[in-house]
């Protein structure tokens, strides 16, 4: 459980880009009956979500919140020196999606460029590699992408899963600066549970052949999907999340000297409102310094913490200290307190 | 405690308040039971008691009588 700080090191620009494309989540599917629907979307609180149409990919996502993020910041693209994707819905298996976008954005080929695999810790984990980056000389600025459709992961027939994850991609730069105050990291994983949240097929443990992709009742339930579908364990990972994630949050503001009252947003991964609720009511927050956007995207894995500064903060982060916590498949967790000195929000952008 | 465990049941599996909780059914069995009355037990075990059950531990009981027996023994 390394414990990291960087000093000099901040996020100065954020931007998204979701789908146009609005998925109202009580008229999603007649798989199932009514009055389930309901029950799972008033639990979950989750009400919309974003589906990228079939020639949409994260990276596309990724690419306009990039555009829009240099647009208006006019940020000069020949000092970006790194670019980092973070996503598990890449567009192909080889070569790694940030070397297509590299050549998209127009960046120069001296950019050093490379993909992280991880679900909804993975904008916190990510974001150590882009500090990591920046921290070194000869690199000016990095842009940070993470991108998801976790939409085309799960099956429509599948309730456990069915009603929750939706797409978007993010942009962010991440730049030195003496001014900038010190920001901690805590990350975390337990291998051990990597059964809780899972895609059995497709990869090559398992190849994809006719059986991965025959429907199948999964449960006792009736619940149906493929094994090239994710599944998810709910109950059993909100117990893993219970033991270790209060635990984490605390260790972090311990390690960086902070007290709970100085943080002023609390930015948790958007799995449902059940855990964000739960979360804010186990460590007595003030519900105005959690901001939350699950019930308008639902659960976008790793981009659900900047897509909610983006929605939920624009012209709020003007010295303004956060603490990020990921969680999900893996298992993985990360947590952080991060010192914003200004960090500029760009509006959210609708792809078609 | 028991009474502190049935007022935690009915919140958790959402029992009207009209409605008697026989200790003895098989909570799996309940009419609300399902992978999001799950969520709200273990929530509530943790929030009333400071419990977190253990998976295993939880697929080894199955009657009220047997979760408020685990609970009064920690």
């Amino acid at each position: 459980m390394p414990k990291i700080t960087y000093n000099n090191i901040g996020i100065t620009a954020i931007s998204a880009a979701i789908p146009k494309n609005t998925i109202k989540n009580l008229e999603y599917t007649n798989h199932f009956d009514e009055n389930v629907v309901k029950e799972i979307v008033d639990k979950t609180g989750i009400k919309e979500r974003r589906f990228a149409p079939d020639h949409l990919t994260s990276s596309d996502l990724c690419y306009h919140a990039a555009e829009k993020l240099i647009l208006d910041n006019a940020i000069d693209k020949t000092e970006i020196d790194v670019l980092i994707f973070v996503s598990q819905t890449p567009d192909y298996r080889m070569p790694a999606t940030s070397i297509i976008l590299q050549d998209r954005l127009g960046l120069s080929k001296d950019t050093a460029a490379f993909d992280v695999s991880l679900g909804c810790s993975g904008f916190v984990y990510g974001l150590t590699m882009a500090y990591n980056y920046a921290n070194l000389s000869g690199i000016k600025k990095v842009l940070l992408l993470d991108g998801e459709t976790r939409s085309r992961i799960y099956h429509p027939k599948d309730r456990k899963t069915a009603f929750l994850f939706g797409d978007g991609g993010i942009a962010c730069l991440i730049e030195k600066k003496d001014s900038f105050l010190p920001s901690f990291f805590s990350l975390n994983s337990d291998g051990s549970k990597q059964n809780l949240i899972k895609v059995d097929a497709g990869g090559y443990r398992n190849p994809s052949s006719i059986n991965t992709m025959k429907e199948k009742v999964v449960d006792i339930h009736g619940n149906v999907r493929t094994d090239e579908h994710g599944y998810m364990n709910g109950g059993d990972v909100f117990n893993f999340l219970l033991r270790e994630i209060p635990k984490d949050i605390k260790q972090v503001l311990d390690f960086s000297d902070t007290n709970i009252n100085d943080i002023d947003y609390f930015l948790f991964h958007q799995a449902n409102k059940f855990m964000n609720d739960y979360l804010s009511k186990k460590m007595k927050l003030d519900k105005d310094k959690v901001p939350q956007s699950i019930s308008k995207y639902g659960n976008t894995s790793s981009v659900s913490i900047p897509l909610t500064i983006v929605d939920q903060l624009k012209g709020l982060l003007k010295k303004k200290n956060l603490l990020l916590c990921g969680f999900g498949v893996g298992m993985s967790w990360a947590s952080a307190v991060i010192n914003v000195e200004e960090c500029k929000v760009s509006d959210i952008i609708e792809v078609e | 405690m028991k009474e502190n465990f049935i007022n935690a049941m009915y919140e958790a599996f959402e029992i009207e308040a009209t409605e008697e909780l026989d200790l003895g059914t098989e909570f799996r069995n309940h009419d609300n039971w399902d992978s999001l009355t799950k969520l709200s037990l273990i929530a509530v075990l943790d929030d009333e008691f400071d419990i977190i059950i253990e998976d295993d531990k939880l697929e080894t009981l199955n009657t009220f009588k047997d979760l408020l027996e685990f609970i009064s023994n920690k």
